[in-house]
């Protein structure tokens, strides 16, 4: 990637720190999300994900670090690049007794950039990619949290948009809700915007993105495109056998480490063994093998390996 | 690139100046049912006092200002309503919009769906101060013409006897109300500024409002206090009672010359404190 690319990325931060009295929410973080991409932000609650988000809008100011979106400095408050930002920033909030509509065309009216003449068409049509045209004349205070969430996701459509920031897109919403979002974020993407979407839900992100950044404790411990971040963990092997105890002994010949046996299979780390020269050995040592299978980590167990602890709350 | 995007290079959309957003905002304010029930009760001052009037008694002589020339000409009771509501009703209401204006939109989290637009700070204060200004105005015609119509319908018009005695037109008279109530609406807009500054501190708009009101029932103690004389001068309430100098012959325009300098000098010091506020906070409601 040249850098005149790398210039003009989506989102580009270097040093990027928040401080808030006692503690650094966000400590000197580089995110850079390449144009295209369905960037997963993710890492568990009070990870500073959504003051990383915030910052990235304007709504809160640096302590330190600068941030350019599409190539253009966020210093002195929001100027004019931000109104090539769609975002959702940590839940829906409207006014509850406007309608869905009403809270539309009010932020529409709010927005320099939009043109009144075709504002009540983009409304229309946002409601309708978020499956609530029926429900636009509803007041929002009778709105589930689902169809609050949807109208909030709405906003960010009303305008054609070149980055979407959506902070946890789907909070609150079924499944079938949850399956619509994955697919509007696939869509918008296909369609030429870049996306940056944070979650606490590992799995969710792990169908959509291209990249991923994983935040823990303030710090941005790993970021990079979802394929190379998971060949860089460790693989496991699994052999299914119904003589685990040999088939254990030629893995450990092998080299491979963290070697467990349970009835009728062995799992063991990879490691740099090749895994051409597995079944073979097995093969050779008469341990009939009933399956064998190389397992992908999943998110789960890459954040597991990054930070060496499980998914819950930070402090 | 892509070509769309060289498109948007080329000619980069131009922000458009337009009153769309101020528009929207009124659209709020007077469409909420709780402010026209707050301006349903401004509007029942003038009808209570002219019915009173009515029929009690002629010559019952004490009462609030301007009440006893309410009998002579119907155009009193728009005086004597924005009298009566002058120290409390009028700039409760004010308060409450104003406590409102950035405080409320804080505490629903729409403020941070209209900065991330990007609405702009500034533009966003210049908006809801406008709003308030309008509403200020509104408030206090709304009171000058039910007053009006009130005492045109139970009183008549005619002549209209001033303060100094002298005898004037009923639309010299019309006048003079249509200044006294742009006089008041200039006084709660300063007020409206302090409101929208306070409004910035707090995501509890109630608390805000209340603060507002606090600050204002706090200059009338202030004036009433006569040891305090030094200090009357700069209390803003102190000139409001001076809209009363609209109704002599001539006008006697020293009062409501001062009372209009220190009424733009609260405007403006405290918007800039609002601009000051709200333009470096954080925003994390």
């Amino acid at each position: 990637m040249t850098s005149a690319i790398a210039d003009s990325a989506p989102v580009l931060t270097s040093g990027l720190t928040k401080r808030f009295r006692r503690q650094i929410a966000v400590d000197r973080i580089d995110l850079e999300v390449p144009d295209g991409a369905v960037y997963g932000f993710l890492g568990p609650n009070g990870s500073g994900k959504t003051t990383t988000i915030r910052m990235l809008l304007g709504l809160i100011s640096p302590t330190a670090g600068e941030i350019s979106l599409f190539g253009s400095s966020l210093r002195a408050g929001a100027p004019a690049v931000l109104r090539r930002v769609g975002s959702l920033v940590e839940g829906p909030a409207f006014h509850p007794y406007l309608s869905g509509r009403a809270n539309l065309a009010r932020l529409d009216a709010a927005d320099r950039y939009s043109n009144p003449r075709d504002s009540r068409s983009r409304i229309d049509s946002a409601l309708d990619r978020v499956g609530l045209l029926a429900a636009a004349e509803k007041r929002y205070r009778a709105y589930s949290l689902g169809m609050r969430q949807r109208l909030a996701i709405a906003n960010a459509l009303l305008m054609p948009r070149d980055l979407l920031v959506l902070d946890e897109p789907t909070n609150g919403l079924d499944p079938q809700g949850t399956r619509e979002v994955r697919h509007l974020i696939t869509e918008l993407a296909r369609a030429g915007a870049t996306v940056l979407v944070s979650s606490h839900l590992l799995a969710e992100v792990e169908q959509i993105c291209s990249h991923v950044g994983v935040m823990y404790e303030g710090r941005l411990v790993a970021q990079a495109p979802l394929s190379e971040l998971r060949s860089s963990t460790v693989q496991t092997v699994r052999v299914d056998t119904d003589r685990s105890e040999e088939a254990a002994q030629v893995l450990a010949e092998l080299g491979l480490s963290d070697i467990a046996i349970s009835p009728g299979y062995v799992t063991a780390t990879l490691g740099e063994v090749a895994v051409e020269k597995i079944m073979p050995n097995l093969v050779n040592a008469d341990v009939p093998v009933l399956g064998f299978a190389v397992l992908q980590p999943s998110l789960e167990d890459v954040f597991v390996f990054l930070t060496g602890e499980g998914f819950d709350v930070s402090g | 690139m892509s070509a769309a995007e060289l498109l948007l290079v080329k000619n980069p959309p131009r922000a458009r100046v337009s009153t769309r957003f101020l528009r929207s905002e009124l659209k709020i304010i007077f469409g909420r049912r709780r402010n026209l029930a707050g301006m349903g009760v401004l509007a029942v001052v003038p009808v209570i006092l002219a019915v009173a009037v009515r029929v009690s008694a002629p010559g019952q002589g004490d009462g609030p200002p301007f009440v006893s020339a309410i009998t002579g000409n119907g155009l009193f009771v728009a005086f004597a309503a924005l009298a009566l509501e002058l120290p409390l009703f009028l700039p409760l209401a004010v308060s409450a919009i104003s406590g409102d204006a950035v405080a409320g939109e804080a505490n629903l989290g729409t403020l941070r769906y209209l900065l991330a637009i990007p609405a702009g700070r500034t533009r966003l204060l210049v908006i809801k101060y406008a709003a308030i200004v309008i509403f200020a105005l509104a408030a206090t015609f709304l009171v000058a013409i039910v007053g009006v119509i009130m005492g045109l319908a139970l009183f008549g018009g005619g002549d209209m006897t001033l303060l100094s005695g002298t005898q004037t037109s009923m639309a010299d008279g019309m006048w003079r109300l249509a200044l006294s109530s742009l006089y008041l609406a200039a006084q709660f807009s300063a007020l409206g500024a302090i409101g929208l500054f306070v409004s910035t501190l707090t995501e509890q708009p109630i608390g805000a409002t209340i603060a507002i009101v606090l600050v204002n029932v706090f200059m009338f103690i202030l004036d009433s206090i006569s040891q305090l004389a030094w200090l009357h001068p700069w209390l803003l309430t102190h000139w409001w009672t001076a809209f009363a100098d609209l109704l002599r012959d001539p006008i006697a325009t020293e009062s409501i010359k001062r009372g209009l300098i220190t009424a733009l000098v609260y405007a403006s010091v405290f918007w800039l404190a609002a601009w000051a506020r709200l333009s470096t906070k954080d925003i994390s409601s």
